[in-house]
């Protein structure tokens, strides 16, 4: 197989050790429900470097949120991480007690959620609110010094008077206010992760485009790194440096998102990019994934979307298909291109013979 | 109207100058009208699709539940096939005109089958003999929109969001309706089905006939299912025109900003196209802004604009602008 370099994630991962500043490794995570075990994360990998943007896009049930959660160790109360490991900075946040836990959340990571109506709480000022998280984690620790540091932060996120905001209750704000409010709660501490899980779903287009054009500015100025996690493709196209594309708990392909939307190597992604309308197959029928999301509490014993993929072979349904690094450099796993190098390896081959 | 008679060849469905004022309570004796849809004019042809975009809170699913009577309209009026449509024969009409809903999950009732929710508009309507023939009608229905016959004894707690979809859209085809209002049929469903839905809406139309008016605010998806597309803003339509005129040459500076704001899936257009990004939000519609609604966010604004709304102008090939400025 010259076509691969079959040279394991795990040796990429090696590299620039310095860069990296999140990493994943093989991370599992299941829920324990009276209906049985739920697997939601089943070993996913990634790095996350310095300064840039990784997306994690996937459909509902694909674990993109839970990994989110995973890493936060926000789970709900079923939830554990059974295997894996989560590196910050080289040390293991899974073994982490709780006082290092809460050092951790909101100073190194912090996280904004999709709904800011439902993560904001409703009895208390936003000023409280970024009180709190500013007293708690930061030298600012009297109530004057947190309020005008709070202020600041509000004018940084583009909340117009931020002086009467303060003193405002959630309600009081429209959607878009309070997910820079929750922007701002976030970044209070000055992470060097900041997580947003489907941070602009709830919002219109325009209100879209503003908070989007934020992150990217304030990503620039902090130069913190962000996983942005969403399951639209136009977000990821407009923001990412790396994408990670998910089903089924598991990482499909990984690359630039040149890689993913002009190269896609797994037949997920590919029939993905053609199911969503786009400039160019406007006066086209659009290609519909065939079947319905995957249920996480049957999962198929082979590669996830092999009841759902057209092209299936009698592999994919036993056996889970590895990640393979293609010509290209990005890495996907799907059994198709091991099929394709071994034909083209046979082509080769024959051709030789010919010459010969 | 001797007009509109003569125009009944030429369009299923002529809306003129709606209105749809909600009464909010400010104190304990008074009330002020809340303008969610405020003279909106528009027509759609038969077998045709018409798009209505719009952020959250300009009036768009008010204007389908007022063309249904769902509302009752404050004001303007409705000619469906060229008869003016009133409380007194919404009725039967109601035959003709069917809706599908965005939530699938809020929109059937938990506690009837498939094949009840399916039939309940052949009851209603009385369009069978026998058991029979009702049976015959929802197994040809659900065969339309894709769902098995074994189906038709269950819940719909016991679908997916896609399959539920398709019951509401069964549902709405079950009487043979020549229009079909589509409130954000597909935001609530996934990426990856959102497909499925949209196709199943194009060849039902191929196959059937129906006129569809379109809600959405995924513009990519309005612009491929649509054939024409009117953008509104706050109560009030600023902008309708062909689909792909819209798309390649909106004149109006909300459809310009809202076209721009539309992350499109491509990496290389994404790093290439310049952001128009609007400042601030959309203003409360309980105190709209004088003369034309956008000019608060708009940069074109000028003196004209804040005392006087900017009528509908053809700006050739159908397309209509409201906009002094542009």
């Amino acid at each position: 197989m010259a076509a691969f370099n079959k040279a394991q994630v795990k040796e990429k991962m090696q590299e620039n050790e310095e860069d990296v500043i999140l990493s994943v490794r093989d991370l599992h995570t299941t829920f324990f429900t009276d209906s049985g075990e739920v697997h939601a994360v089943n070993g996913v990998s990634f790095n996350l470097r310095k300064g840039k943007i990784m997306g994690v896009v996937g459909e509902s049930g694909s674990g993109k949120s839970v990994t989110a959660y995973s890493i936060m160790q926000i789970l709900a109360s079923t939830g554990r991480v059974t295997q894996g490991e989560i590196l910050y900075k080289g040390q293991n946040i899974l073994h982490y007690n709780k006082k290092q836990m809460d050092a951790f959340r909101g100073d190194k990571c912090s996280i904004i959620f999709q709904d800011p109506m439902t993560s904001l709480n409703p009895t208390f000022t936003v000023g409280w609110q970024l009180r709190e998280a500013l007293q708690l984690h930061t030298e600012y620790r009297t109530k004057d010094a947190a309020n005008k540091r709070a202020v600041e932060l509000l004018k940084m996120v583009g909340v117009n008077e931020p002086e009467s905001r303060i003193r405002q209750y959630p309600f009081e704000l429209s959607g878009g206010m309070r997910q820079r409010v929750m922007i701002a709660m976030a970044l209070a501490c000055e992470p060097d992760i900041l997580i947003a899980d489907e941070p602009t779903t709830a919002l219109d287009v325009t209100i879209q485009a503003q908070i989007l054009e934020l992150m990217k500015d304030l990503q620039k100025q902090l130069g913190m790194a962000i996983i942005l996690v969403t399951h639209d493709l136009g977000v990821i196209a407009s923001m990412c440096d790396e994408v990670i594309v998910m089903y089924g708990g598991r990482v499909c392909e990984r690359g630039t998102a040149d890689d993913i939307f002009y190269r896609p190597c797994h037949e997920y992604t590919r029939g993905l990019l053609r199911s969503i309308p786009n400039v160019d197959n406007m006066k086209e029928k659009l290609v519909p994934i065939g079947g319905t999301p995957i249920n996480m509490l049957a999962m198929p014993e082979g590669c996830a979307f092999c009841p759902r993929c057209e092209n299936a072979l009698k592999i994919c349904l036993t056996e889970k298909p590895e990640e393979l690094q293609m010509p290209d450099g990005h890495y996907a796993a799907c059994w198709m291109n091991v099929k394709r190098a071994y034909e083209e390896e046979r082509k080769e081959k024959a051709g030789e013979e010919v010459h010969a | 109207m001797a007009a509109e008679a003569k125009k009944k060849s030429d369009y299923l469905v002529e809306v003129h100058d709606l209105k749809e004022y909600f009464p909010v309570k400010t104190g304990w004796f008074s009330t002020i009208p809340l303008k969610a849809v405020d003279g909106v004019s528009f027509n759609i042809r038969a077998g045709e699709t018409l798009g209505l975009v719009g952020e959250s809170g300009c009036g768009k699913t008010t204007v389908g539940r007022t063309l249904l009577r769902l509302y009752e309209p404050t004001g303007g009026e409705f000619y469906f096939n060229g008869e003016l449509v009133t409380d007194k024969n919404i009725q039967p009409l109601r035959k003709e005109m069917q809706m599908v809903f965005q939530d699938p999950y809020s929109s059937l009732n938990p506690r009837m089958t498939v094949e009840d929710i399916i039939g309940e508009p052949l009851d209603i309507h009385h369009l069978y003999n026998t058991k029979s023939e009702r049976h015959d009608r929802i197994m040809e229905l659900m065969e339309l929109v894709g769902l098995n016959a074994e189906h038709a004894t269950r819940y719909a707690h016991e679908f997916s969001g896609g399959q539920r979809q398709r019951i509401g859209i069964a549902r709405a085809l079950a009487v043979n309706p020549k229009f079909i209002v589509c409130d954000e049929p597909v935001s609530a469903l996934d990426v990856s089905i959102q497909a499925q839905v949209i196709n199943m809406f194009e060849e039902l139309q191929e196959k059937l006939g129906v006129a569809y008016l379109f809600i959405a605010h995924d513009l990519l998806v309005v612009h491929h299912i649509s054939k024409r597309i009117a953008v509104m803003y706050l109560g009030k339509l600023v902008e309708i025109a062909d689909a792909d005129e819209l798309n390649d040459h909106p004149i109006h500076p909300y459809t310009l900003s809202l076209l721009s704001a539309v992350p499109i899936p491509d990496p290389k257009t994404a790093r290439e196209s310049r952001r128009i990004v609007l400042e601030g939000d959309v203003p409360s519609p309980l105190h709209m802004p004088s003369g034309c609604p956008f000019r608060t966010r708009c940069r074109y604004a000028t003196e004209r604009c804040a005392e006087e709304m900017p009528p509908l102008t053809d700006r050739g090939r159908g397309h209509m602008v409201a906009c002094w400025e542009k």
